[in-house]
């Protein structure tokens, strides 16, 4: 009995000190990831940063690459919100319980976890091809198909919170409006979305968190450019994509700026998911 | 008058503005499934295009393009082989170290710890998550594999490897079947499968545990507390009452933290080294699909981008198949719940 009794609080003990380790681990590489990237991004930091093009390599700041960021990143979030939120919607108001809608449901899932590069190597095939067929041979890399790769990304990010917080309104609100005679449409647009607005803006911007690190798809579709472009239709840089250029590149020079791109690029994404944290809990709160 | 005069084109409008809605309700509806269709349309369309693409690799190569372990872009052979092992084992390898830490944290988070420490330690850790794969890359990179190369490399190799510094075979590589092979190396830097695959796990780690606790929080209480009154210790709880209840979620999201290894590419293609030949060893270089094409898509002309697109193909219908597995396995539970 007390053999037995012993052997089973020693490997409880055991499991229990396992377990806070493994938690102590996860966030030890946690801290080390980010303090790294702190202390070299902060130490890379430079007002030429802000200021120059890549052009002017180790001299040069980041300036075309954040434009780069902002104005594909932009375009994006620009296509996947709309489509997003009307799939999302039609999952949830017009398809919820039928086999399609089970099934995109389903798909949905899926895509969510989808290799990006894959996704990048889509858009390759769908826009930049034929545009290069289009200009007779000169490869046409563009900002506005990088803005379609990460849009791919970001759909179903968009899609899967749209369809998620549709669900949570409660059903008695349909049912007040639609005994009043407003039409299905109406209901939807004026009154479901609006009371899962901010649910929806909180899908937007993990999206936006999402998309805003992405690399992979951006190699093949934006492609890269030293210069300032502000125009979707030409080559475009971008930080991610700069980032991995210059982390690949021998120079020391080039590794600082490469950390202080990270740093920015950690930053943005941090913020945005505290950001998007800080809705969500508001909204919990408001609904109780 | 004028009553009669009202009444009959009143109901003219309500008919007029019940026909418009129904109208707009129609346009509204196919506007809706266009967009949910999209989604259908871009999985599709990614394995069409990858497939397309690598169309003129498969029909030159057939089968022998999955087993060959060639790759030459000098005499136009290519093979998979070097980039599937890498893929599939710097998953495993991320696997292997990333479920047992991720269920002690999920352990730890919902029976263990404090109540006050469980949010915030379970939003630190989803940070983790947060954190695009690029950083992990330069992370593991800069800091990791110099790290690994100093103090934890001359170690395995020393004392695991049938390379050894000294020369002298430690007794786990003279007695001990495929050990020397795995560990024995003599590249002198960092990067290398194992470090892709660490740098994996702690990438999937904040997934698979995050699944985890989830679930482990939908075991009913009273299942727990009956145990607990039975004199279970918190360990047996969790292994044999918590973990056998919530298996079919477990194993869900364990491929799904798989699904995001297979197909990661930063984070891999920086610390991976991009060799395309095969070595037994977990020491040496290695490359893996995605670090394979996001090195040498944009230089690719011909055969060679057609191969590249195969490989495209290949590791999407993988992940299709393991992310499948996950979402019906996590659904399972789901179901049991009567959700």
């Amino acid at each position: 009995m007390s053999a037995l009794y012993l052997r089973r609080r020693v490997t409880n003990a055991a499991a229990m000190t396992l377990s806070m380790l493994a938690t102590l681990v996860g966030l030890a590489f946690l801290a080390w990831i980010l303090w790294e990237t702190l202390r070299q991004g902060i130490g890379a930091l430079d007002l030429k940063l802000f200021t120059k093009v890549t052009a002017y390599g180790e001299d040069g700041g980041l300036l075309n690459s954040m434009v780069g960021s902002l104005v594909i990143n932009f375009i994006g979030i620009g296509i996947a919100t709309p489509i997003g939120v009307l799939a999302g919607t039609w999952l949830a108001e017009y398809a919820n319980r039928t086999k399609l809608g089970e099934s995109i449901r389903f798909l949905n899932d899926i895509l969510l976890s989808a290799p990006s590069i894959v996704m990048g190597l889509f858009v390759y095939t769908i826009i930049v091809l034929p545009s290069t067929a289009l200009t007779h041979g000169s490869t046409t890399f563009s900002g506005f198909a990088g803005g379609v790769a990460l849009a791919l990304i970001a759909l179903p990010v968009i899609v899967r919170t749209t369809d998620e917080m549709l669900r949570l309104v409660p059903s008695t609100l349909r049912e007040a409006a639609l005994s009043l005679g407003v039409p299905q449409w109406k209901l939807t647009l004026q009154i479901l979305i609006r009371a899962a607005r901010s649910g929806i803006i909180t899908g937007v911007l993990l999206a936006l968190a999402r998309i805003s690190g992405e690399t992979a798809p951006l190699l093949f579709t934006a492609f890269g450019n030293n210069y300032m472009a502000w125009n979707p239709m030409d080559k475009m840089s971008s930080l991610p994509q700069i980032i991995y250029q210059y982390a690949n590149d021998p120079g020391e020079a080039m590794h600082a700026l490469a950390w202080a791109g990270a740093f920015v690029v950690t930053m943005f994404v941090l913020l945005l998911s505290l950001v998007s944290r800080l809705i969500l809990s508001r909204t919990k709160v408001s609904h109780d | 008058m004028p009553a009669t005069e009202t009444a009959i084109p009143a109901t003219d409008i309500l008919e007029q503005r019940s026909r418009r809605d129904a109208r707009h309700e129609r346009l509204f509806r196919w506007l809706l499934l266009g967009c949910a269709l999209i989604v259908l349309a871009s999985l599709l369309g990614a394995a069409g295009a990858t497939l397309w693409g690598g169309r003129d690799a498969f029909g030159t190569f057939g089968w022998r393009f999955l087993v060959s372990s060639e790759w030459d872009p000098g005499n136009e052979v290519y093979g998979a082989l070097v980039p599937v092992y890498g893929t599939v084992i710097t998953s495993f390898i991320a696997l292997l170290i990333a479920v047992p830490i991720s269920f002690g944290i999920a352990v730890y988070l919902s029976e263990v710890a404090p109540t006050w420490l469980r949010t915030p330690v379970a939003s630190a850790i989803e940070l983790l998550a947060g954190i695009p794969s690029i950083i992990y890359g330069m992370w593991g990179l800069f800091i990791f594999a110099p790290f690994f190369a100093d103090h934890i490399k001359p170690w395995l190799t020393s004392n695991l490897g049938n390379k050894p510094d000294d020369g002298k075979l430690s007794w786990v590589a003279e007695h001990v079947p495929f050990v020397g092979k795995l560990f024995g190396s003599d590249y002198p830097f960092g990067a290398s499968i194992l470090v892709a695959g660490i740098v994996l796990a702690i990438m999937i780690i904040p997934f698979i545990s995050s699944v985890m606790r989830e679930v482990f929080q939908t075991v009913p209480t009273r299942l727990k507390e009956s145990a607990y009154a039975l004199g279970s210790s918190t360990w047996e709880v969790s292994w044999d009452i918590v973990l056998p209840y919530t298996r079919s979620a477990v194993i869900g999201g364990i491929f799904l933290g798989l699904g995001r290894a297979l197909g990661e590419t930063m984070a891999v293609t920086f610390v991976l080294g991009n060799a395309m030949h095969l070595s037994a060893s977990l020491l040496d270089p290695g490359a893996s699909i995605a670090s394979t094409i996001a090195n040498q898509f944009s230089e690719a002309v011909g055969l060679q981008k057609s191969a590249l697109m195969a490989l495209a193909f290949l590791l999407f219908v993988v992940t299709f198949i393991v992310l499948l597995i996950a979402r019906l396995m996590l659904r399972r539970l789901a179901s049991k719940e009567g959700r």
